[in-house]
């Protein structure tokens, strides 16, 4: 078989395994989530996987940490948020923000 | 009431889609630098449907590893998704046949954070938060991703117009409504802390997996309920 069908079989074995990963959490038996203490767990685990997402998106490049135009950007988002202010604005400005700074040759 | 919060979910999800989509400009450019056809590069987004893993996959094939490692890079850093399942078993289930395959597959970080940034007790609006980001977040970002393996390098880099700090941007706006307890604040900031700490040292998608340590270790005690983040 040539390299070309290779990658196909690749590419819908990548599709196959990130969908059944996706249909096991779906899957876990209601008795088990039923746990008091496996309920509060995957309470904590959304929380817990998407800041970590947001410091990752944040801070990393590749392997390494930077300090970029995104901290500055995600800053500005925090205050937002923290001053109530809407989705959208929130995501608008933070763009804004990393879209100025990079144009002036910053981060 | 649960009509206007119903409205600001559905504005939410769309805004998600497009900010989301538009990454997949440039997925579907770097896919083809990496040497995957258009046909494969399309299928790669239908079908993995996982921001992380697909660019992993491709990154893995452009730096000339093997179609095995690229298939494991991307399983592996798709497993977070798995744990969204889980967390969102109160707001989808009961789920079966069809229904449950399809909400699998638009099972994310986009849908999963829009659908737990709802209210705990406005069900609905979770649900439509879910269900309208994952459709349209799948809908935006295979659209997209043609578009950018088409166009290919002629098209710039997104990080130009912010587009990679208006994602971190919206997923801190998605979090924040559950950061409400001191619980579920230092959660937040252990998760954090963790994950960079390992950005250096561990494979791609292990700082992100590690902070479910931190899930077990806060929901393992007998914290008053209303520290959970429901």
């Amino acid at each position: 078989m040539s390299a070309y069908w290779w990658m196909w079989v690749a590419i819908v074995a990548a599709g196959l395994l990130s969908w059944a990963t996706k249909y096991a959490g779906h899957s876990v038996p209601e008795s088990l989530l039923e746990n008091p203490r496996v309920h509060r767990i995957a309470a904590f685990v959304t929380v817990a996987l998407l800041s970590a997402l947001v410091a990752v998106q944040t801070f990393a490049d590749g392997r390494s940490l930077v300090v970029d135009a995104r901290v500055a950007a995600v800053a500005v988002a925090a205050v937002l948020l923290w001053r109530r202010a809407p989705f959208i604005v929130v995501v608008a400005v933070a763009a804004g923000v990393a879209a100025g700074l990079r144009a002036l040759g910053w981060g | 009431m649960a009509r206007l919060t119903l409205d600001a979910t559905r504005q939410q999800a769309l805004s998600v889609s497009l900010a989301t989509g538009a990454y997949g400009l440039s997925f579907g450019a770097l896919s083809v630098a990496a040497g995957l056809d258009v046909w494969q590069t399309a299928a790669l987004s239908l079908l993995v449907f996982s921001g992380g893993s697909q660019f992993a996959f491709v990154g893995v094939i452009g730096a000339g590893g093997g179609a095995a490692a690229a298939v494991a890079t991307s399983t592996f850093l798709g497993l977070r998704n798995g744990f969204y399942g889980v967390g969102l078993a109160p707001v989808l289930r009961p789920m079966r046949g069809l229904r449950k395959a399809w909400g699998a597959q638009v099972t994310i970080d986009e849908s999963t954070a829009v659908a737990l940034a709802q209210p705990a007790e406005d069900l609905p609006a979770r649900r439509a938060g879910f269900w309208w980001t994952g459709v349209g977040v799948l809908v935006a970002w295979n659209a997209i991703t043609v578009l950018g393996a088409l166009l290919g390098s002629r098209i710039g880099d997104p990080a130009d117009w912010g587009l990679d700090a208006a994602a971190a941007a919206a997923f801190l706006a998605l979090v924040w409504p559950r950061l409400a307890h001191r619980r579920a604040q230092a959660v937040a900031a252990a998760s954090s802390v963790l994950a960079l700490a390992l950005t250096p040292v561990a494979p791609p998608g292990v700082p992100v997996l590690a902070a479910a340590v931190v899930a077990v270790v806060a929901g393992w005690g007998h914290p008053r309920p209303e520290e959970v983040p429901e």
